[in-house]
């Protein structure tokens, strides 16, 4: 997926400064400097004696594949994680950050890779927590909500900020998220994958944050997987790898192989980045849906499923993808129209009906609706095929221990043993380990929302892969993706929503970056994006 | 995090097993006959025994609790329960019927309490501490109805030899305590039962999703938690040889509450371990017994629980995690 994302940001970006032309030059004195940082945790030596250097102005990625230790070197400077060695300083003065609210007090903010804001209270309140706006020394709600309000428009949202945060989607959660985190930031901003669900306007926002935060003189660490965005935003790049120091290059003097080189260790073929789509007809279709919609939640669409087919969703925020996902999968069920399969009705009612259809669905939002964090590696990529076994039908731990390694292997997923919590895995390997659960049960459809979602350049190839192998056996999948230039790559054909509608289904040779931003966008900027799920 | 950690997850129980000791030890302190035992026409007597036998019926309590809490839940109509299911033993014995039928009865009612508590959380996705607080309220109010207000006494030898009978010198609630433990720790680890709850407890919607009928396993957690209820409504009843719908299992709850969490089952949900409840329920009755041998005022039974539920819970907090942290880093 690297090489042909070019293509598609030049279509959807158009950035305006390039990255040669940022300020900072490499010899001022840094504004953060890491020095030997080390952390380990049993059985991982996450971070082993990294150094890394910030400047005033500049834009900084912190790269690596899943597991280099990326999310740990920032945990340990936000002082979620107390270090085991190495010094810190912040402006030349050794800084040793307590907890997060601390490292605040700093002026590093933070967005960390797993939201972790309160769902359970208004998106004003998760914005101005800790730090109220008060009035003759009492909170005011309806400053605070004013203030909230105001803070997002930057952001080009516009919700209802009295709503609770967990009625949004996990896009407009990671902008209240960052919005809070660049609020925050005096000195430092640190953003930890803030791009992983959102579309392409959000992202080019975003950067114009960014951009106007690196003029202020504040220094920005900004860890992804999307190359694109390293070359578009950032000026200088340090690359992990095992937890050890790869290196730290100018983007300027960089080109796109050598950095994925440095961050696998290996070098990355193009070719293999590519499906063959269109070899002619792909077999009758054993799905078929009809007038299928819930009232509210998506009008009544028409879907028929072919073996072997690769299905692209595409649409902006809000516009009813997951909600399509949740439908086809019995999350909620359908109140409208019929569902067939091999010609016998079919109602799915819940995911445990869906399952025993022969469906799977790996869920955007990782870490409430997918992983069971503290249960095992072993137990959650098991999970799926015991629920649809049934619980006196249990696989033995031999079998289930077998299992899990070989998907730990087939995927490799990077954890010490299958028994460590799989929430103390980084977030690519809990992806890798859903994307595991749901291919151990073996299914005729298989559903993924985001399905790359901080997963890196590496593991990405090699999960194409897979999954044109398991498409050629004859899996259909549906994939929903904010990357056009992803969808582009492998579907067969892209269905487009719009208003949480279907407005069109885009096929062949068709398939274009450019036919789906237009099918997008046809009818001029869409406002759905900040409705509450 | 470490410590909590340690002492939640452990698969050893070695920390059960130390405050275990560390009590029974306190208590020869108070008591120097304490581990006397004598044998009499069979039977063993002695105050060990004593714990055991008294410890029962909370032992069997905390079995179906362990299940409960483990899915995040909690039930608070366990001692209402054993009221209830004592008082239909009772009249039924009163009224001379068979003993099969006496505790098939009085199982079938405890099974159906359960089943609506089971109704209410999984089906009407009521909060546990609400739905089975209606029954926890309602249940004595059922078996006053059920004893007409009286209290109810019977001879029927055969209730009576429940709680009064022994196998191989042990007392009878001793025996059914540890023969439901084992069964039911085997029925979950034998088959998927207990994943499937610990997965529920972590993340009911994540494992919704994956396919898990987290309905059905609710409610069979449930079910089984009143029907341990029952169990131990027909030991309370057979002890007494009577039914006392205002005093028995009053309070009980919260003893199996306790004795789970003192196992080591977080209340948060998810990882359990019934063998360390019951090794809970020992904990708990242990202190209650060397209270009374000691002779201090029963009072301080309560204090004394008290700070030790006090101390669990600060020890299973997510502070206490981030406090040995810091005094790590210090
Ligand atoms: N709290 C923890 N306990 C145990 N191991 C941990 C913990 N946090 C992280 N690890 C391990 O440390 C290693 C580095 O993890 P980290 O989250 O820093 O990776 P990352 O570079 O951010 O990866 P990703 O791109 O997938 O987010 C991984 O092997 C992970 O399993
Ligand atoms: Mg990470």
């Amino acid at each position: 997926m690297t090489d042909d994302r070019s293509t598609a940001h030049a279509a959807t970006s158009g950035a305006p400064a390039g990255p040669g032309d940022h300020r900072s030059g490499a010899d001022d004195a840094p504004l953060l400097e890491i020095r030997g940082l080390s952390k380990s945790f049993p059985g991982v030596r996450a971070l082993d004696g990294v150094d890394f250097r910030l400047h005033a102005g500049e834009v900084h990625a912190l790269l690596g594949e899943n597991g280099a230790g990326k999310s740990t070197l920032i945990k340990v400077l936000t002082g979620v994680h107390a270090r085991d060695g190495g010094e810190i300083r912040l402006g030349g003065v050794p800084i040793d950050a307590a907890d997060t609210a601390d490292a605040q007090r700093l002026g590093i903010g933070t967005v960390y890779q797993e939201v972790n804001l309160l769902p359970n209270l208004s998106v004003a309140d998760n914005l101005y927590l800790g730090r109220e706006p008060t009035r003759f020394g009492l909170r005011s709600a309806r400053r605070t909500a004013a203030m909230a309000r105001e803070l997002l428009a930057g952001y080009g949202l516009s919700i209802d900020v009295t709503a609770n945060l967990g009625d949004y989607s996990v896009a407009v959660q990671q902008i209240v998220a960052i919005a809070r985190a660049v609020d925050l930031s005096g000195k430092v901003l640190v953003l930890d994958e803030p791009t992983a669900s959102l579309d392409a306007g959000e992202v080019q926002t975003l950067f114009g944050i960014v951009r106007r935060l690196t003029a202020r003189g504040i220094g920005v660490v900004f860890v992804t997987h999307f190359l694109d965005q390293v070359f578009a935003l950032c000026d200088r790049a340090t690359v992990l790898r095992n937890g050890r120091l790869v290196g730290e290059r100018r983007i300027a003097e960089l080109g796109r192989l050598e950095l994925v080189t440095m961050m696998l260790g290996r070098e990355l073929e193009a070719a293999q980045l590519h499906r063959r789509r269109g070899e002619g007809p792909k077999g009758e279709a054993f799905l078929a849906f009809e007038g299928f919609g819930r009232h509210a939640y998506v009008n009544p669409f028409d879907l028929e499923i072919r073996p072997s087919e690769v299905t692209g969703v595409a649409g902006l925020l809000g516009s009813g993808r997951t909600e399509t996902a949740k439908l086809l999968f019995g999350i909620k069920e359908a109140d409208a129209g019929s569902a067939t399969a091999d010609g016998a009705p079919l109602r799915l009612a819940s995911p445990r009906a869906a399952v025993a259809a022969g469906f799977a669905f790996c869920p955007e939002d990782r870490k409430t609706e997918g992983i069971v964090g503290d249960l095992s590696v072993r137990e959650n990529i098991m999970l799926a095929l015991q629920a649809r076994r049934g619980w006196l039908n249990p696989l033995s731990r031999g079998e289930s221990k077998a299992l899990a390694d070989r998907f730990i292997k087939a995927l490799d997923i990077r954890t010490p043993d299958a028994e460590k919590p799989i929430r103390l895995l980084s977030g690519g390997n809990q992806q890798k380990a859903l994307l595991a659960r749901w291919l151990a049960t073996e299914p005729r459809f298989l559903i993924l929302d985001e399905p790359t979602r901080g997963i890196d350049v590496g593991a990405h190839a090699e999960i194409i892969r897979l999954i044109e192998r398991l498409c050629d056996e004859g899996l259909a999948l549906l994939v929903i993706s904010s990357e056009i230039d992803e969808i582009v790559a492998y579907s067969d054909r892209v269905l487009v929503l719009r208003d949480r509608a279907h407005v069109g289904m885009i096929e062949g040779a068709d398939v274009t970056v450019d036919r789906i931003v237009g099918a997008i966008a046809a009818e001029g900027p869409a406002t759905a994006a900040g409705v509450p799920a | 995090m470490s410590f909590a950690r340690s002492f939640r997850l452990s698969g050893t129980g070695a920390p059960q097993l130390a405050t275990l000791a560390v009590i029974l030890f306190a208590n020869w302190l108070v008591f120097p006959e304490f581990f006397d035992l004598r044998m009499q026409d069979g039977r063993l007597f002695g105050s060990l025994i004593d714990v055991l036998n008294r410890g029962a019926p909370v032992a069997i309590l905390a079995i179906g609790m362990t299940l409960v809490i483990a899915t995040k839940g909690v039930d608070l109509s366990v001692g209402a329960i054993m009221a209830i299911c004592g008082a239909v033993a009772a009249t039924m014995a009163s009224d001379g019927y068979s003993l099969p039928v006496i505790l098939i009865a009085a199982l079938a009612v405890g099974l159906v309490c359960g089943l609506w508590n089971g109704l209410l959380v999984a089906v009407l996705d009521i909060q546990p501490i609400i739905a089975t607080l209606i029954l926890m309220v309602t249940g004595r109010g059922i078996a006053q109805l059920i004893t007409e207000g009286q209290i109810v006494t019977f001879t029927h030898q055969g209730l009576i030899a429940i709680a009064g009978s022994s196998f191989l010198g042990l007392p009878m609630p001793v025996v059914i305590a540890v023969v439901l433990g084992v069964a039911a720790a085997a029925l979950v680890r034998l088959t998927a039962l207990g994943l499937l709850v610990e997965s529920i407890g972590v993340n009911r919607t994540a494992s919704t999703y994956a396919g898990v009928d987290s309905r059905s396993v609710l409610i069979t957690a449930y079910v089984v938690s009143g029907l341990c209820a029952a169990v131990a409504g027909i030991i309370a009843a057979s002890d007494i040889r009577g039914a006392d719908a205002n005093n028995a299992g009053l309070w009980l709850e919260l003893d199996a509450i306790l004795a789970v969490v003192v196992g080591g089952t977080s209340l948060f949900g998810g990882r359990f371990s019934i063998l360390l409840s019951l090794v809970g329920a020992m904990v708990i009755q242990a202190m209650n017994t060397g209270i009374l041998l000691s002779g201090y005022p029963p009072e301080l039974n309560l204090i004394v629980k008290a700070v030790v539920i006090v101390v669990i819970l600060v020890v299973q907090s997510p502070v206490a995690g981030r406090l040995t942290t810091f005094f790590r880093r210090r």
